[in-house]
């Protein structure tokens, strides 16, 4: 009998925080083309809050013609955890993904057991910022929030900055495992000249001990499970977790 | 002794201005200590084969076991000489004659 060889399934990739800018369309196009090139199938995009819902869908047509997703998302800086939820309030029906960055423990806290939010952030050069311990974990655990990890201060930091991000990052790594709290790798960037294809971000992530495996679940299934989930609630099909219309119709009176 | 298995890396290097070989290949060394330190780089066996300054594109030897090493190394490269730069790997292959096949494009 003769054997059918089977091509492998391709993994699909996404990073899910580039932060071009967006007053600048050319370069924000260049950016999207590029992802598309290096393999991604599904890019983040930062926008500010009040960012038009057109401008949105224009990118959206850019990065269709590139043959690549496109996801939008916020990054919430809140000071106090009263105006993370002021905000959560108003943004979370806008944008598929709601990333916080976590500059002050009792925001952190508040991120980290609220399931409107995606992604936990923390400042990659204050290293007394970063609040991602074993109680965060938990809450966060409990929660859909997953760790994001950025991979622009690893190609532009140097000597001991570097060394000392590798290891909190390589503590962080380890509670994030202990308490299965999903990781997600991201580049950061804003500048095409730092794009690093899906495999490269994921090698940067054995710097800190990450296994190939996990690291490529964090730059693939992570990120992309995060996105469906949120368009899912986000369509207007959803009623609650597990219940969707189906259909509309007389039938179903 | 065991036979030793390599991998041929063909690269894909973008920068607005390319430099020399010599060039080059210091700045992956560079990328290797910085990252592995003296001892990590003495384990990668790295050696430059092809270097094309018009098609942007090279060729290295490494150890099968530091591929991902060289990988790593590679993604942390930002400058080569003065320019803003970016090292790709379009592909990996244990022989030169299948890495070239695997990379038509570029030769």
């Amino acid at each position: 009998m003769q054997k059918i060889w089977v091509a492998p399934m391709r993994k699909a990739y996404a990073d899910l925080h580039l932060c071009p800018n967006l007053r600048d369309l050319e370069k924000t196009s260049q950016m999207i083309s590029e992802a598309s090139r290096l393999g991604y199938r599904l890019i983040g995009v930062t926008f500010p809050p009040n960012f038009a819902d057109e401008e949105i869908q224009r990118l959206r047509n850019v990065s269709r013609e590139a043959k690549i997703d496109l996801a939008s998302r916020v990054d919430l800086k809140p000071r106090t955890p009263s105006e993370l939820i002021h905000n959560l309030r108003k943004l979370r029906r806008r944008f598929e993904i709601i990333a916080v960055l976590c500059e002050s423990k009792s925001v952190a806290r508040q991120a980290a057991k609220d399931r409107r939010i995606d992604l936990l952030n923390f400042p990659s050069l204050d290293f007394r910022k970063r609040f991602f311990d074993k109680a965060e974990a938990e809450l966060a655990s409990n929660s859909l929030a997953s760790l994001e990890i950025d991979m622009k201060p690893l190609l532009t930091l140097e000597g001991p900055a570097r060394i000392k991000l590798l290891s909190n990052l390589r503590r962080e790594k380890e509670i994030a495992q202990s308490f299965h709290v999903p990781i997600v790798i991201s580049s950061g960037i804003s500048d095409k000249a730092l794009m690093r294809k899906p495999k490269e971000l994921a090698a940067l992530a054995s710097l800190f001990d990450l296994d190939e495996s996990s690291a490529l679940e964090a730059v693939s299934k992570n990120p992309l499970t995060i996105v469906k989930r949120n368009r899912e609630k986000l369509s207007s099909k959803f009623v609650a977790p597990g219940i969707r219309i189906i259909r509309r119709g007389k039938d179903c009176e | 002794m065991n036979k030793v298995r390599r991998r041929y890396l063909a690269l894909e290097i973008k920068a607005a201005k390319m430099t020399d070989s010599k060039e080059f290949i210091n700045t992956v060394w560079s990328a290797i200590l910085k990252l592995y330190g003296e001892y990590g780089a003495s384990r990668t066996g790295l050696t430059l084969i092809n270097y094309d300054i018009a098609k942007r594109f090279a060729v290295i030897r490494t150890l099968h076991s530091a591929v991902e090493m060289i990988r790593t190394a590679l993604a942390s490269v930002t400058r080569i000489g003065d320019e803003p730069a970016a090292v790709h790997i379009v592909a990996v292959s244990g022989t030169l004659k299948g890495l070239y096949e695997k990379t038509k494009q570029y030769c």
